[in-house]
Formats: structure tokens, sequence, C-alpha cells
């Protein structure tokens, strides 16, 4: 037990500095990424503008529209905070690293290492990110701080917070087991990339990445529904939304559930394939 | 190509909750397609002729292989700028085209819509310099490897910097960060105007004839582009003065 407790500290401690490598490269990066969303601010700004009352247009406030319950800004506050739960559910490479994995053999080194394949890929996971946060939280505070208005609530009561918290922990499980699933199927297919690029475009288009799932249709068939029994919306637009008091009272709750079934789901399913995998498995490549 | 088609998903779903994008600025659904339409085309000349080498242009800096094609008696942006044509990205123009053949038809049947037989080469001529000037752009962003050595952001940069052009110029017309982006994107790297303009001469936000100062503009976009070329050639020169070859 202890033993098994040092090789995953020192998996940790690896990966942590790994990470390190790259500081500067990776504040500049993380800056980066608010840019669309300032043109996101001004796309909608001007959306925003056609839809309101324009009596009251160029008010402090912003426009006073409403889109499926989202107000201005809602709207963009609802993108900022995306990002953030992009940043736990996110796992770049993941899917490909597994299935290169298989492909060339290195995959073996878990078959004779006493080592577990998901588990020290998790630690790994684990550190990146939250290397990643450490360094990620000065411009992130500061891009929230200079879009304080767009909160038009303030911040959320402590029990919606909790909720929020957990749900990002969460979907970065969500994320992680399900990437990792994908990435198995390298087992029988070899050649995983159109599988992960279906997952992408689900990702983004399903997920709430590119808007707020209230704004999908209804008709002529009900995506709205469809989303609402799918994993994605956990990866991106439940944390913003609890955030932003769009899913409220017992509703909050089973959400997260749901996303504890899912998170349980993947975590069978990896375990499922992996046992499954290494028995058809043949160890071509050095 | 399926970056396209999402693009293009996310608008279809903006338009069912408002009819215009920026309060009387003209982009309703067809014009707006149009527009996006334009920006596949540029999008994908860009991809198809130049991507890959100014990508290859990186690599060749962090190896020290452009002595090679510093040795050559030829010119070196030339040589480093078109060796390569990457056809796999030219479904996407076309696609683009297509986007605007039925957009404008739709169009037409609104309202009435100017088109004359210069209307396409004129098209045309602008995509060329929307081509031109994005081709500066990321010559610029290649050089810079020669300074910092590892450019493996070309592409994020490139995705973060196109990002401000996908969008009609009116929504950053207002307030003062806006009106900076605006600036910025129009009269430093004038990449907001060549976007802008060739959707204008088919989409007509604004209808015909043209107000004076899309006039300007279009002339203005001639200027741009000169201009950004001429800074271009500029920047690639005095990068490669700092090129100091890696390894032997």
């Amino acid at each position: 037990m202890l033993e098994s407790a040092v090789i995953w500290w020192t998996f940790f401690k690896i990966s942590i500095n790994e990470r390190l490598i790259y500081r500067a490269d990776f504040m500049l990066g993380t800056l980066m990424r608010f840019l669309p969303t300032l043109t996101q601010i001004f796309l909608w700004w001007a959306i925003y503008d056609v839809i309101s009352n324009h009596d009251s247009v160029d008010s402090a406030a912003g426009p006073d529209g409403n889109i499926a319950g989202y107000q201005y800004g809602d709207m963009v506050a609802y993108y900022l905070l995306v990002i953030i739960s992009r940043a736990f559910s996110s796992m770049p490479g993941l899917t490909g690293g597994i299935a290169n994995q298989i492909r060339n053999g290195e995959v073996k080194k878990f078959l004779i290492q006493p080592v577990d394949m998901q588990g020290c890929l998790l630690i790994q996971r684990i550190a990146h990110k939250l290397v990643y946060y450490l360094i990620a939280t000065l411009p992130f505070a500061l891009v929230f701080f200079l879009c304080r208005d767009f909160f038009i609530e303030g911040w959320p009561p402590p029990n919606v917070l909790a909720v929020f918290f957990a749900s990002l922990i969460l979907s970065f499980l969500l994320g992680f087991y399900l990437e990792c699933c994908i990435g198995l199927v390298g087992f029988w297919f070899l050649e995983v990339t159109s599988l992960t690029f279906i997952y992408m475009l689900m990702n983004f288009l399903l997920s709430g990445h590119m808007f707020p799932l209230e704004l999908l249709p209804a008709e002529p068939f009900n995506i709205r529904q469809l989303v609402e029994y799918l994993p994605f919306k956990y990866l991106a637009y439940f944390p913003a939304a609890v955030f932003l008091g769009k899913i409220e009272g017992p509703e909050l709750y089973r959400g997260l559930l749901a996303e504890i079934g899912w998170v349980l789901f993947f975590i069978v399913l990896s375990r499922i394939l992996w046992h499954r995998g290494i028995k058809r498995y043949s160890g071509y490549g050095g | 190509m399926a970056w396209a088609v999402m693009n293009w998903g996310l608008f279809k779903i903006i338009y069912r909750h408002t009819g215009e994008i920026g309060l009387d600025s003209g982009w309703h659904e067809h014009e707006f397609f149009i527009f996006l339409g334009t920006i596949w085309i540029i999008n994908s000349l860009i991809q198809t002729l130049f991507m890959a080498n100014a990508a290859e242009f990186s690599e060749l800096i962090r190896t020290g292989n452009l002595d090679f094609a510093l040795l050559k008696p030829i010119d070196t942006q030339f040589l480093i700028s078109f060796p390569r044509i990457n056809w796999s990205q030219l479904p996407n123009g076309i696609l683009g085209a297509m986007l605007i053949a039925h957009s404008l038809s739709e169009l037409m049947n609104e309202r009435e819509i100017y088109f004359s037989i210069f209307s396409i080469p004129a098209f045309l001529f602008f995509i060329g310099c929307g081509a031109v000037v994005m081709y500066s752009v990321m010559i610029c962003l290649a050089s810079t490897s020669i300074w910092f050595g590892r450019n493996q952001n070309l592409y994020n940069f490139w995705f973060y910097i196109t990002n401000f052009y996908r969008y009609p110029m009116e929504i950053y017309q207002r307030s003062g960060v806006g009106m900076a982006l605006w600036g910025t994107f129009t009269f430093v790297v004038p990449i907001l105007v060549v976007s802008n303009i060739p959707a204008r001469i088919l989409a007509q936000p604004l209808g015909t004839p043209w107000k004076s100062w899309e006039w300007g503009l279009a002339a203005y976009a001639i200027v741009g582009s000169i201009w950004s070329l001429m800074a271009s050639r500029w920047v690639f020169k005095l990068a490669l003065k700092s090129y100091r070859s890696a390894s032997s």
C-alpha cells in the first residue's frame, strides 16, 4: 500500500516538473485564450443591440434584451465560465496518446510493470492540470476582474458555489475517462483519429462550448432535449449554467448525480475496454 | 471543413434568435452568410498556398536548414513562400463559393441586388487583396520564429488573429476597446478591411449604391494590401538579419 503510494507520488512529481519547463509560454497562451472571447463579447453585443428595446440602448448595463433567458451580461459571463469548465474537462492529446502507445507497443510497459495505466495517466493529468491552474490563476483572475460587470447576479449562494466546484472536478474526471475510453478503442481499431474527430465535433456542438445549450432548437427534431441525455453537456455547459443560476433547486443535485453516474459509467467502461483489450493485444513493435 | 460546417451551424442558430447582427448594419442572415463564405474562401486560399510553407519555414529556422535557402541565387522570401501547395484545404473554398452562390440567390429573391459583369472580377480582386494581407501577416508571424527559436504556436497565433477578421467590422465600432480593436485591425494590420470589402461587394448590406465611406474603404483596402506586403517584406528582411543558423 505504502509502496504504491510512493510510486504514485513519484509519478506526480515528475509530471509537475515536466509541466514547469515552459511557464512563460504557458501564461501567454492562457491570456491568448481569452482573445476569441473578446470578439464574442462584441458579436453578442451587436446581436443584443438588435433584439433590445431601443429606447434604452447603450444604457450603462448594455442592451437589455434576452435570448433564451440569457441577458447580454449572462451571455458574456457564460463564455467566460465555459473557459473555466473547459480548463477542467479538456484533455489535449489523451486519446491520441493512448492509441499511439497501443499501436507502437509502448503499452507493454504497463503489462510488465506493477502500475496501472489509467491510474498513471490520471496522476499525470492531475499534475498537469494543477500546474496549469497554478499558473493560469493570475491571467484568469485578471480577466474575470476586468469583466466583473458582466456577472449581473454577482456571486451565487454558497450551496450553488459548492455544486459548481463539485461539477468542475467531476467534469475533469468525466473528460478524462471519456477520452480514455475512446483511446482504448485503439486496441480494436489501431487508428482512432476519425473517432477523435467525431468526438471533437460532438463535444463542440453539444457540450455548450460554442453557445448556451438553451439556444439549441427544439425543431425540426428536439436537439435541446437530446443533449440532456448525453454526457457532453457536463463538459462545458453544466458548471457554467450552475454558476449563473440557470439550473435551480432539485435540478441542481439531480444534474450532479447524473454527472456522477456518467463518470462511474465511463470508469467501468474504460476498465472493461482495458481488460478485453489486453487480451487481444499482440504487442507488435519494440 | 468540419470547422466551417460548425461555424455555419452556430450562425444558423444565432439567426433563429436575431434578425440582424449589429443594429441597422444590414447584416441579416443571407448577407452574413455571404460574408462567411468570403472568409472561407480567403482562409482556404491561405491554407492551400501558404500555411504549410510558413510552418515549414519555422522548421527550417529551427533546424538551421534555412542556410540552403539563403545560399540559392533566388529571392529567399519567394523561395520559402511557394514550394508546396496543400490541396486538401481547397474544398473549404469551394464550399464557401457554394454558400455565397446560394445566399446570393436567396437574397436576390428578397430585394434588389446590383450585380453586373464587374461584380465577380471586383469580388475576386478584393479576395486577392485579402489573400495578400493574410499572407503578409503569416510571413510576419513565421519570421518571428527567428527571434523566438521555436514557434509551435504559429497555428495558434494564426487562429487568434484570424478570429478578429471573421466578423463584420460594425460589431467593433463602439466603446473604447472596440474602437481600438477596429482601428488596429483596419489601419495597422488591415485584416478587417480585406474581409469586409469583398463581402460588401456582393452582399451590399446597406443597399446600392455604396455609401461614400464604403468606396473609401475599398480604395483603402488596395493601399492596405500593398502596405502590408511591404511591411511583411521589411519584417522578413529584418528577421533574416538576426538569423544565426542552428547547429552546423
